[in-house]
């Protein structure tokens, strides 16, 4: 009776974030001016384009928040590889180059963060706000304060919404985040280091006791995260064909929020790929629906605002009476 | 003085009190009294009822059933503020106070004096003063904020913030239990002082030399009964604890035989950050090494400088023959070194992750490859050694938080014997959990012996250390130098 309740439980808690991806389906697929247009194949695809940069961000900010940390800084880097990206292109090196050292730049801003955050013993609140400032100033400067124009290349070809060759169906972005989606939700889950993420989110103190090394894990976990957000930089610049400083200012709210919504605690030690990922494409459908709806933007950010409370408050409801219910 | 003590007038009394919570019976027909300027101390296991009887004295809890008598007058307290106006005050375990704020202001919280809602500063500073003088601790300056104050000197500020107003009743939860050995001398010469000042203190404490020390009577709570209320003089430590325990006592400490081999462990004047003085100390094969001592003593910092947890700061560290000072938690782990954390529930235990997860994660290398997992072979193991240890759990990915107190800190216990530590340092490993589940740990401390395992076992009491002691014969009591060592008779 208790195992099978268990069973039940642990189905519910499966099936709670997609429970609201498919309410936000449902819902947006029965409003008759909407439905045709929304559930077209076309539109489905431009809107798992437009996850690609949230999602991927999310992929490392799901690490870092399961260790009990915070990345404020996701959205700067995301826009200083990008400006890294177009200024290598610029500059002739070959798009492979670029991509990779706009992958790298955020490797390095999220390996500093790491540093930062282990050697200063600074909550990584702080050290990520300040990293937000000086990323963000950093992409400034080395653009010149303006948009950086690069020629054309294959990268840009990445985040194209009707991709050639025509049988990939999705943009190679979308694809490169759904392969390193399942990667990581396997490290996550899987993977000894996943384990100790874990732990050190769950109890800090237990898991120094168990001998895992916290200063090694932390760093990787916010490199990681970095790395990321670089790659997220790169799909940012693939999108726009230029470096632009200014890019996605805020969006590492969106990133949080996404983790947040998928199940992850800020407190640490719980969180999941696979939930992380429905929260980005909860906000995607629901941005995608309102737009077309014609409602205005202001409208779309209370929803998600009411969502991200509404989705936490069930969240901890529903562990309340896991506690209860044992 | 036995009867000088039984002329003092009946202060207090609880009569037939009752409580469940549920279907746990917390309290079932307790009776207690309380003489004016008595210290009276509430002993028992957790979970015996103490917290309880002395929330319903509070005003926070209300009892099923009962009466309870204040100086002869029918005494319902519907709150704690009625309670404390009725002249009965607490100080909780842990300490209440806003570090921001300065004494004086800790002190009058909540009973501020003002006029039309404007402090009163001098009558407050004179109240303050008072109430500091009353316990001979006028020397603390009033206007300092208290975070800086030591912790000995908080709790200082937090007894004479009991004495605000008129106190007949000063209830007393664990004070000492973040003390050290000088402050918690300091507290005995306070409680003295409102002893002769009339006051009666209700004194709940899990440390018995201390109790004996304060104590003029005793009542000891089992299982939400009232086994027994004395005087102090006339019970011995051994009789409290059998009191406190029950029958199974007798059952608790196995007798096995076992050999003692080589040294494994050796400290020559080690000392950690944390520690007072310099430590030597020896380990062998098959021993099982009892610590005793107050918290504050060095028996924690100890086994903590040793594990790598506190850096060393002098002194040398040898195991199994090899010089090893610096070393960090993983090095001692991968050294045979396992560490039973004394606060299962902030450092011990992750309680968020799953019985599977607490069990194995200090030794994951038996399931992986590559560095992935395999949770299937890690799953059965970890069925295998839950029934060993006798959990009592669902399902090997239950969280911990689920499970009792007992069964929790045979989780912590059990990694231990998962990562088949040879040097096994056991802080406090039957804290706050059910008799069973205690004998069931005192058991498997035998086996380990048997099997040469070096146990390093600390314990507040050195009752309980000298019953250890029947295990094997092989046991060395070690307090830190300079400090009190509890009575050994």
């Amino acid at each position: 009776m208790m195992k099978e309740r268990s069973r039940i439980q642990i189905l519910i808690n499966w099936l709670g974030p997609f429970l609201g991806l498919i309410l936000v389906l449902i819902i947006f697929s029965s409003i008759p001016e909407v439905q045709d247009r929304f559930l077209r194949i076309s539109n489905l695809k431009s809107v798992a384009t437009q996850s690609v940069i949230v999602a991927l961000g999310a992929l490392g900010m799901t690490f870092v928040i399961v260790s009990g940390g915070i990345d404020l800084s996701a959205a700067s880097n995301i826009a200083l590889a990008s400006v890294i990206t177009a200024f290598a292109i610029n500059a002739g090196l070959p798009p492979l180059l670029a991509l990779l050292l706009g992958v790298w730049t955020g490797g390095i801003v999220g390996f500093a963060n790491g540093v930062l955050i282990t050697s200063l013993r600074l909550v990584p609140f702080i050290v990520t706000l300040g990293m937000l400032g000086i990323a963000r100033g950093v992409a400034k400067w080395i653009a010149g304060n303006q948009k950086i124009d690069a020629p054309i290349t294959w990268v840009n070809e990445l985040m194209a919404k009707s991709p050639r060759p025509s049988w990939m169906l999705l943009a190679p972005g979308v694809w490169i985040m759904i392969v390193l989606a399942v990667i990581m939700a396997v490290i996550l889950r899987y993977s000894v280091f996943g384990r100790h993420v874990f732990a050190i989110g769950s109890n800090e103190a237990t898991a120094r006791l168990c001998g895992i090394r916290i200063t090694q894990t932390k760093i990787l976990v916010y490199t990681l995260a970095g790395l990321f957000c670089g790659l997220g930089g790169v799909m940012e610049f693939s999108r726009l064909t230029v470096g632009d400083p200014t890019v996605a200012v805020g969006l590492e709210l969106d990133i949080i929020a996404a983790v947040v919504i998928g199940g992850g605690s800020l407190s640490g030690g719980a969180g999941s790929i696979l939930g992380s990922m429905i929260g980005v494409f909860i906000m995607s459908f629901l941005r995608n629906g309102c737009t077309m709806m014609g409602w205005p933007n202001y409208i779309q950010e209370i929803i998600i605002g009411a969502i991200i409370v509404v989705a936490v408050a069930l969240d901890q409801i529903r562990h309340k009476q896991e506690s209860v219910s044992k | 003085m036995l009867e000088s003590l039984s002329s003092y007038p009946v202060l207090l009394q609880m009569e037939q009190i009752s409580k469940s919570f549920g279907a746990t019976r917390a309290l079932d027909a307790v009776n207690f009294d309380l003489r004016r300027g008595e210290v009276h101390a509430l002993i028992g296991e957790n979970g015996a009822g103490k917290s309880t009887l002395v929330k319903i004295l509070s005003g926070a809890l209300k009892p099923d059933s009962g009466r309870m008598r204040l100086e002869g007058s029918p005494f319902f307290p519907l709150n704690p503020l009625n309670s404390r106006k009725s002249g009965i005050s607490m100080i909780y375990q842990e300490l209440n106070l806003a570090p921001d704020l300065t004494v004086e202001e800790n002190i009058m919280l909540g009973r501020e004096i003002h006029r039309l809602g404007f402090l009163q500063r001098k009558k407050t500073l004179q109240e303050v003063r008072r109430a500091l003088e009353l316990i001979h601790h006028s020397e603390i300056h009033p206007h300092l904020p208290v975070k800086k104050l030591s912790v000995g000197v908080k709790q200082i500020v937090e007894i004479s913030r009991a004495l605000v107003g008129e106190t007949k009743i000063l209830v007393m939860d664990e004070p000492t239990s973040s003390l050290t050995l000088e402050d918690t001398k300091r507290l005995f010469e306070i409680i003295g002082r409102l002893k002769d000042q009339g006051v009666s203190i209700i004194y709940i404490s899990h440390f018995l030399e201390e109790v004996q020390e304060v104590a003029d009577r005793f009542t000891v709570l089992r299982d939400g009964k009232k086994i027994h209320t004395g005087p102090m003089e006339d019970a011995s430590l051994d009789d409290l604890v059998q009191m406190m325990v029950g029958q199974k006592f007798v059952e608790m400490f196995p007798r096995v035989e076992h050999t003692v081999g080589d040294v494994l462990l050796r400290l020559n004047g080690l000392k950690g950050r944390k520690m007072q003085a310099g430590v030597d100390l020896s380990l062998r094969r098959g021993e099982i090494l009892g610590v005793a001592g107050l918290i504050g003593a060095g028996r924690t910092e100890t086994l903590r400088a040793v594990f790598g947890l506190d850096h060393i700061e002098r002194g040398s560290l040898t195991v199994g023959g090899v010089k090893s000072i610096k070393g960090a938690a993983w090095t001692r782990i991968s050294q045979g070194m396992g560490l039973l954390s004394e606060d299962r529930q902030e450092e011990g235990l992750a309680l968020s992750l799953s019985i599977a997860d607490n069990l194995t994660l200090s030794c994951f290398s038996p399931y992986q490859r590559f560095g992935l997992l395999n949770l299937k072979r890690r799953k059965k193991v970890v069925e295998k050694n839950i029934e060993r240890i006798k959990i009592k759990a669902q399902d090997p990915h239950q969280p911990v938080f689920t499970l009792s107190g007992g069964n929790q800190q045979k989780v912590a216990f059990g990694r231990l014997l998962h990562q088949n530590a040879e040097i096994l340092l056991l802080d406090e490993p039957t804290r706050g959990i059910d008799v069973l589940s205690k004998s069931q740990i005192y058991e498997w401390m035998g086996k380990l012996a048997v099997e040469g395992k070096a146990i390093v076992f600390v314990n507040s009491l050195v009752s309980v250390i000298r019953s250890q002691f029947s295990i094997g014969g092989n046991l060395s009591i070690f307090v830190q130098p300079a400090n009190v060592i509890p009575k050994v008779s």
